[in-house]
């Protein structure tokens, strides 16, 4: 899914998106200093924001990182995602309110939960491509929304899940800002794992078969059990940004699951630039912020604002900005050669 | 046998409206490779379009089901050309995305106007009581509702079978760059069509006005069944998706009826029949393979 396909049939043989390649052809000390800049912003971030907005910039982030997984490094997109996102969210409060686990473990079990739900879905999804495969992961996640919806017994259905506790070893992290930093080492865990995911052999895979299937299948590699791994971690990354949000909010709604939540997923990370990996967790910064500041200055119709962000990016903007900027560093580079 | 006859007509009343929507998603994919998300919002602004005529303008619903159709033909055709037009030769995701995105700006527009509750609207005075069929008798807008339907259907496949712009439709919807060779212009058929997509789903939409509950949201999660149903009929397939709409309505209401201790199987069962259908042809029912991926 790039910018340069010309005909709708020569959809699934893509190009690479400029940006990925613009910033692996970056000289070390560039990427190095930026790097250091984004550990600087994630230090810095709630003594300037609103400490419960950063922690829902972190969770959104590797949400973004997790759906850029696939829409960016394994031609997939996924219209699902909340499934993951939200059966980890429901997992981990259910854990820690009933086990009373200390948030961090109750989180990995929502990962896994969230891991497990993603073979299956994952399994029968990976059988179609493209637009069919959006179709199909949205309509499996509306099925885990019903599920949940009607199982009140276990989710308190629309009420939500009330009370989920930030228990970690007797630490007090009731306070927004320490939670911050309670988590952001695990968020950075996950970050970092993502990029190991897309820098490794297999990874490189997954590439090869996001630009030509038909070449990866004839070079031996399993695709559909490639595909399907990659889902199952991107599953497993998402939810735990989802587990975290739940532990974040200390209360999970129906809104988790929802296909408006998957659909947000995705825009993040067009917004951030498809194929960037950063790219998405600049764009989930962007949009949680945008949609705080519109809640807090009492907008009551949100979806109008990120549906017009929706249409603008998706008309005007499809390299992201991440994309974009790299693309523009990348032809100033050339320009000086 | 009464009750298997009521249930089984019941399904059909709710598979006409799958299959009116599912018919449009078809016509459209087959045209533009696009499928339309906005679709379930089109549907929505049908139904609300009626009710506000009806509660405004005091507009009967008979006119309403002239006027909404046409109306959002022409909305939809004007859609196409600014916007939907500038993607097709993109990625088909982009215009899924474009789409969905104005889902949800249609959606949030009607719900700042008239907020979320629903509206009733009163079922047409020629229309209202029932029909005795001898054994049992229908709620007579339930008759109209079907018999409507599968007249509507059988009319779109008259058009589409024996007409010169059906003939041109169902070549550029099986092999769009054959037809070209053929010296045929497809381009020009693309806005119509589109408007004809958007103009069923709002069709539907006026005729769910008096059975279904009329509020912002009622197009969004219908669609998410129908995209549900054309990856069972094979989107490709104009006939396999409206069999399978009328088939997902059957199969719903028999599970509600025969399974009424599992309320999650009426809601859940077409997702378990897709997953199925996904195994056993993973093209759909009635689809071609794709290109090996």
């Amino acid at each position: 899914m790039t910018n340069t396909v010309d005909t709708p049939t020569d959809a699934s043989r893509s190009t690479p998106p400029s940006g990925l390649i613009a910033v692996a052809r970056a000289p070390g000390w560039v990427r190095y200093a930026l790097l250091a800049v984004g550990l600087a912003v994630a230090a810095w971030l709630p003594n300037g924001l609103y400490p419960a907005v950063a922690v829902d910039i972190l969770c959104w982030a590797l949400f973004a990182v997790a759906v850029d997984l696939l829409l960016g490094f394994t031609g997939l997109m996924s219209f699902g995602h909340a499934a993951f996102w939200g059966t980890s969210a429901y997992v981990t409060g259910l854990v820690a309110i009933h086990v009373g686990l200390p948030f961090p473990l109750a989180v990995l079990a929502g990962a896994l939960a969230a891991a497990v739900l993603a073979v299956p879905i994952g399994y029968l999804a990976v059988k179609r491509t493209g637009i069919y495969f959006a179709m199909v992961t949205l309509a499996f996640a509306q099925m885990v929304y019903y599920v949940a919806n009607e199982w009140r017994s276990v989710t308190q259905g629309e009420n939500g899940l009330q009370g989920v506790p930030r228990e970690m070893f007797g630490v007090d992290l009731t306070d927004d800002y320490f939670f911050y930093y309670a988590i952001l080492p695990i968020v950075l865990l996950g970050l970092a794992a993502a990029w190991r995911i897309v820098h490794s052999p297999f990874g490189r895979v997954l590439v090869g078969i996001r630009d030509n299937p038909a070449r990866a299948r004839a070079l031996g590699y399993p695709v559909h059990r490639y595909k399907l791994t990659a889902f199952v971690l991107s599953g497993f990354i998402a939810g735990l940004g989802g587990g975290l949000f739940a532990v974040g909010h200390r209360f999970v709604s129906l809104d988790v699951l929802h296909w408006t939540t998957s659909g947000k997923a995705v825009i993040v990370v067009v917004l951030g630039g498809i194929g960037t990996l950063w790219g998405g967790v600049l764009g989930a910064a962007l949009v949680v912020r945008l949609e705080d500041w519109l809640s807090f200055s009492g907008f009551e119709a949100i979806g109008l604002v990120t549906g017009g962000i929706f249409v603008l990016v998706v008309v005007l903007f499809r390299r992201g900005i991440w994309g974009s900027v790299a693309a523009l560093a990348h032809r100033l580079a050339a320009r000086r050669r | 046998m009464s009750g298997f006859a009521q249930n089984t007509f019941n399904g059909l009343v709710s598979g006409a409206f799958y299959a009116l929507l599912a018919l449009g998603l078809a016509v459209i994919f087959g045209m533009l490779r696009v499928v339309n998300f906005a679709h379930g919002a089109f549907y929505m602004l049908g139904a609300f379009g009626a009710y506000v005529l009806l509660a405004e303008a005091g507009v009967p619903f008979w006119a309403a089901l002239v006027i909404m159709p046409v109306g959002l033909a022409l909305l939809g055709m004007a859609l196409e050309r600014a916007v939907i037009h500038r993607l097709t030769k993109l990625d088909p995701l982009y215009n899924f995305l474009l789409t969905f995105g104005l889902t949800l700006i249609l959606q949030d527009l009607v719900k700042l106007r008239y907020g979320v509750q629903s509206s009733p609207y009163e079922t047409p005075s020629l229309l209202s009581g029932s029909v005795d069929f001898g054994l049992f008798d229908f709620p007579t807008y339930r008759v109209f509702i079907l018999g409507f339907a599968v007249l509507l259907c059988v009319a779109v496949w008259w058009v589409l079978t024996r007409t010169r712009i059906g003939m041109v439709v169902r070549a550029s919807t099986e092999r769009p760059d054959l037809t070209r060779a053929f010296g045929i212009d497809v381009g020009r058929w693309v806005t119509p069509v589109f408007g004809f997509g958007i103009g069923l789903a709002g069709l539907a939409g006026v005729l769910a006005a008096p059975m279904r509950a009329v509020n912002p949201l009622m197009g969004a999660d219908l669609i998410i069944v129908v995209f549900a149903v054309v990856v069972i009929g094979g989107l490709g397939s104009i006939f396999g998706s409206v069999a399978a709409g009328f088939g997902i309505g059957l199969v719903q209401a028999w599970g509600e009826a025969y399974l009424s201790n599992f309320p999650l199987v009426s809601q859940t069962i077409v997702f378990v029949v897709m997953a199925g259908v996904l195994l056993w042809r993973p093209a759909g029912l009635f689809g071609r393979e794709e290109a090996p991926a």
